[in-house]
């Protein structure tokens, strides 16, 4: 269902976010915020040969940032490392079929977390 | 499925009564005020005549102190930038409270260009000027000062009589933004030393595009348009008449009735303020008692605000923000994204003023109307905690676990 400036994809993912939660002995951990509005985006990362085999996340925000978070979590599941990290922020917000311009900071948040993630899993496993 | 509207101070309702006192002046009695010689236009300039002084009656001026204008901004518009004007040369400094509304601020911004000295009062944590501060603040060359009456977003009501006073005393004009109170709270022109007064029709019952200004008699004030010798020449072009007479209606019955009403909202208020209070670590904002009837205001911790009036809204509850995220989603770009500045004025910080939600309950609310509310609180919170980084930590913190 949507609401006012939001797609029915923004919403369904704001009222049923895919993959909440934390991941156990993650391979990587990404946190960003954003301090003009205070929104918090915390990424939790398994991978498995170069793969991300599973995505959680936790985030403090708005309905396009808890949006963009569970749509950033769907997008790179099964996708190599070297995919997830191509992830841009225009990426997540075509995925839910557009943000209200304000709220593009929302996409841009995500974009930064999984390259956050990956940065912590290249540094611990850093040869 | 219901639906509760908690979004009053943003507008209200038209009364019925009110709509069919305007229905004539849409359809049968279309006359140009300012076109007398002819019944049409006679019937609109005694309608026009008639709404002046059914708002003057509100507020205890005489007819010809009320300018008609637009609404809310341009009146304070007018307020502050034809006030400033109005003094004359020797006078280019202009006081204003830290809270006043945007229209207000930024009112404030061509004034500082063309050398106007501006002095911003603070506010306490309950958000209420100091009449001492205001006191200080004033100067021989002080053309104005703005406090409004009651705060739209946290409901504080600030000491207009004792600042009015001084006002008077230093012979400032003092300019009062109603907006959030007409029609609501008393405000008698008589007794309160306020030389201007800003009204806004749709807070009361009454039609959009309707406002006025309270101009005491003697009052400088430069007009801020330009055109026919309309409203007394403050404000050039042909009233809405629709909406004026519309205006004057609601003025009648807000007169009549506002004590009932604000009983009533009192009552449904405090339901809602007790129930809230079972919710951990939420916090009430504005004045705990000097308040708008019907008004509570809160920040919630480790919830945003936004998402939480989505998901209210979902279960029909429709409430408003202070917050950034949800009061600005048609800006253009990130730098739309302030947080609230009457939150930042009381001293919460930037990142808890997301947080912020409004509560304004109006005349047709009712106690099932607030259950619904009280119902769907507590889910709402817990779900959106369960999904915050921060209430993670908080929990990890409290050696409570993930």
């Amino acid at each position: 269902m949507a609401a006012g400036p939001y797609s029915e994809k923004v919403m369904d993912h704001f009222m049923n976010p895919r993959n909440v939660g934390e991941i156990d002995g993650a391979d990587g951990v990404g946190e960003v915020g954003n301090p003009a509005c205070g929104d918090m985006m915390r990424l939790y990362l398994k991978i498995d040969g170069g793969t991300v085999v599973d995505a959680k996340f936790r985030t403090f925000g708005c309905g396009a940032a808890i949006a963009s978070s569970s749509m950033l979590t769907e997008m790179i599941k099964g996708k190599t490392v070297e995919e997830a990290r191509a992830i841009s922020n225009q990426h997540v917000a075509d995925a839910l079929d557009g943000l209200p311009a304000v709220k593009i900071h929302c996409s841009v948040m995500a974009e930064q977390a999984v390259k956050s993630a990956l940065d912590d899993y290249d540094k611990k496993h850093a040869v | 499925m219901t639906k509760a509207f908690f979004d009053h101070i943003s507008t209200t309702p038209l009364d019925p009564r009110v709509f069919e006192a305007m229905r004539p002046y849409f359809l049968d009695r279309y006359g140009n005020p300012s076109s007398h010689i002819h019944d049409q236009g006679q019937a609109a300039l005694r309608a026009v005549d008639q709404a002046r002084s059914e708002v003057a009656s509100l507020i205890g001026a005489k007819a010809g102190e009320i300018v008609f204008s637009s609404g809310a901004t341009e009146s304070n518009n007018l307020a502050v930038l034809g006030a400033a004007e109005g003094a004359g040369a020797g006078k280019r400094h202009v006081v204003v409270s830290d809270v006043e509304h945007f229209s207000v601020m930024n009112a404030l911004i061509p004034l500082r260009n063309a050398g106007y000295e501006v002095t911003i009062l603070p506010v306490d944590r309950n958000g209420v000027v100091d009449p001492d501060a205001v006191r200080k603040a004033l100067r021989a060359d002080t053309a104005l000062l703005s406090v409004m009456h009651a705060n739209a977003e946290i409901g504080t009501i600030e000491p207009i009589g004792p600042i009015g006073r001084i006002a008077k005393e230093a012979g400032v004009t003092f300019h009062v933004d109603a907006t959030a109170s007409a029609g609501h709270l008393p405000l008698d022109v008589r007794e309160i030393p306020a030389d201007l007064v800003t009204l806004s029709a749709h807070n009361f019952y009454g039609p959009k595009g309707a406002g006025a200004l309270y101009i005491r008699e003697g009052t400088k004030v430069a007009p801020r348009s330009f055109g026919g010798f309309q409203e007394m020449g403050y404000r050039a072009g042909t009233e809405n008449v629709p909406a004026v007479v519309g205006m004057g209606a609601a003025a009648i019955l807000a007169k009549s009735e506002m004590g009932a009403w604000a009983e009533h909202l009192s009552r449904l208020g405090k339901t809602l303020w007790d129930g809230l209070a079972a919710i951990p670590m939420l916090h009430y904002t504005g004045h705990p008692a000097e308040r708008l009837p019907g008004h509570v205001s809160f920040w919630v911790e480790h919830v945003e605000g936004e998402s939480l009036l989505l998901f209210l809204n979902m279960k029909g509850v429709m409430a408003a923000s202070g917050s950034a995220c949800s009061s600005n989603l048609r800006g253009h770009d990130e730098e739309d994204l302030v947080a609230s500045p009457v939150l930042r004025a009381i001293g919460v910080p930037t990142d808890i003023c997301t947080g912020s939600i409004t509560f304004s309950l109006g005349k047709g609310n009712t106690a099932d109307e607030v259950r619904l509310a009280l119902d769907a609180m507590p889910g709402i919170v817990e779900r959106l905690r369960a999904m915050s980084p921060t209430y993670l930590d908080y929990q990890k913190q409290q050696g409570k676990g993930g």
